[in-house]
């Protein structure tokens, strides 16, 4: 099965509070170097049958009216390589 | 005569039970409605109430306005029929886009809960007519996902047309943009916002006054001489 990634994030003119929370935590646990943090969201998605381009348009549109709100958020997506997935190591 | 006014039920929704005490409260009929119900059962306005509906996974409302209740929500409200949305309610119609700009987690990271006082800003509202435009009130605030955020061009637009309906006074509690607590939609019968006025319709819970009440009595007046 092909696996889509959908990674979603605060658009950068908007205050994302959560990540600076999680940057100036840094310092104090010892991270030392990290001028920034924004934090965001990724969905993975297994796909029944091919990865094609009925498939991407479908997953284009689902993350543009569901899994990112374009109002605040951009998204992405990619197609990962599952096969090649854990013979890495 | 009366107006039948419905309430939404999702699940995860904590405050329908308020908003249909206080349409009664008001004189109005109330009706629950379901969410995954599309008949909305001849209703002449309807409520989405607080609460955190489908957990606010996701984002807070974004489940919420696939339930098959909205369509027909949307479908209404687009041709006239008044729709307020309190809190959750209120992040439902900006994910429905019926309003304009969107919600996110408080500045400060906090869920905040107090009294909260605002200022009407327009009167003109189909909710809002029993007030006067200027008038302040105090209301319940509760949320964690209440800061207002649209772009400068929507931020300038909404006010040129006054659809602020509400601001934030002696404090902005969630860092919402231009002290927002409430807006309308160009015509003005699709009214959001982030304070509860269900919960200031007596003088013996809430904040000791009936300062929300006024919501429900403008929309049964506008229902019943319509």
């Amino acid at each position: 099965m092909a696996r889509v990634v959908v990674d979603v994030m605060l658009k950068p003119e908007i205050l994302d509070p959560q990540g600076q929370a999680v940057q100036r935590a840094l310092p104090r646990l010892g991270f030392a170097g990290i001028a920034d943090v924004r934090q965001g969201k990724r969905f993975e998605l297994e796909v029944e049958g091919p990865v094609d381009d009925a498939a991407l348009d479908q997953i284009n549109t689902m993350a543009e009216t569901f899994l990112a709100n374009t109002v605040i958020e951009d998204f992405t997506v990619r197609v990962e390589e599952v096969a090649h997935r854990g013979e890495a190591k | 005569m009366t107006a039948r006014i419905g309430v939404v039920t999702f699940p995860g929704s904590l405050d329908d039970r308020d908003a249909l005490r206080a349409v009664r409260l008001a004189g109005a009929e109330p009706v629950p409605l379901w969410h995954r119900d599309k008949d909305l059962r001849q209703v002449d306005a309807v409520v989405l109430p607080g609460g955190f509906s489908y957990g606010d996974y996701l984002r807070a409302g974004a489940i919420s306005r696939f339930a098959p209740v909205m369509d027909t929500v949307v479908e209404q409200a687009r041709s006239g029929m008044p729709v307020l949305g309190i809190c959750n309610g209120f992040q439902v119609l900006t994910e429905t886009h019926l309003l304009p700009g969107a919600m996110l987690r408080n500045n400060h990271l906090h869920f905040i809960c107090r009294d909260q006082k605002l200022r009407v800003e327009n009167a003109g509202t189909a909710w809002t007519a029993d007030y006067a435009a200027g008038q302040d009130i105090h209301i319940p605030l509760k949320n964690i996902d209440g800061r207002y955020t649209a772009d400068e061009r929507t931020l300038d637009e909404l006010e040129a047309a006054g659809r602020v309906v509400f601001r934030y006074l002696d404090g902005n509690p969630n860092g919402s943009l231009r002290d927002i607590a409430g807006i309308a939609n160009e015509a003005g019968n699709v009214v959001g916002l982030m304070p509860h006025p269900e919960h200031a319709v007596e003088a013996l819970v809430g904040t000791g006054r009936t300062d929300g009440l006024a919501f429900f009595t403008s929309i049964l007046k506008r229902l019943v001489h319509a």
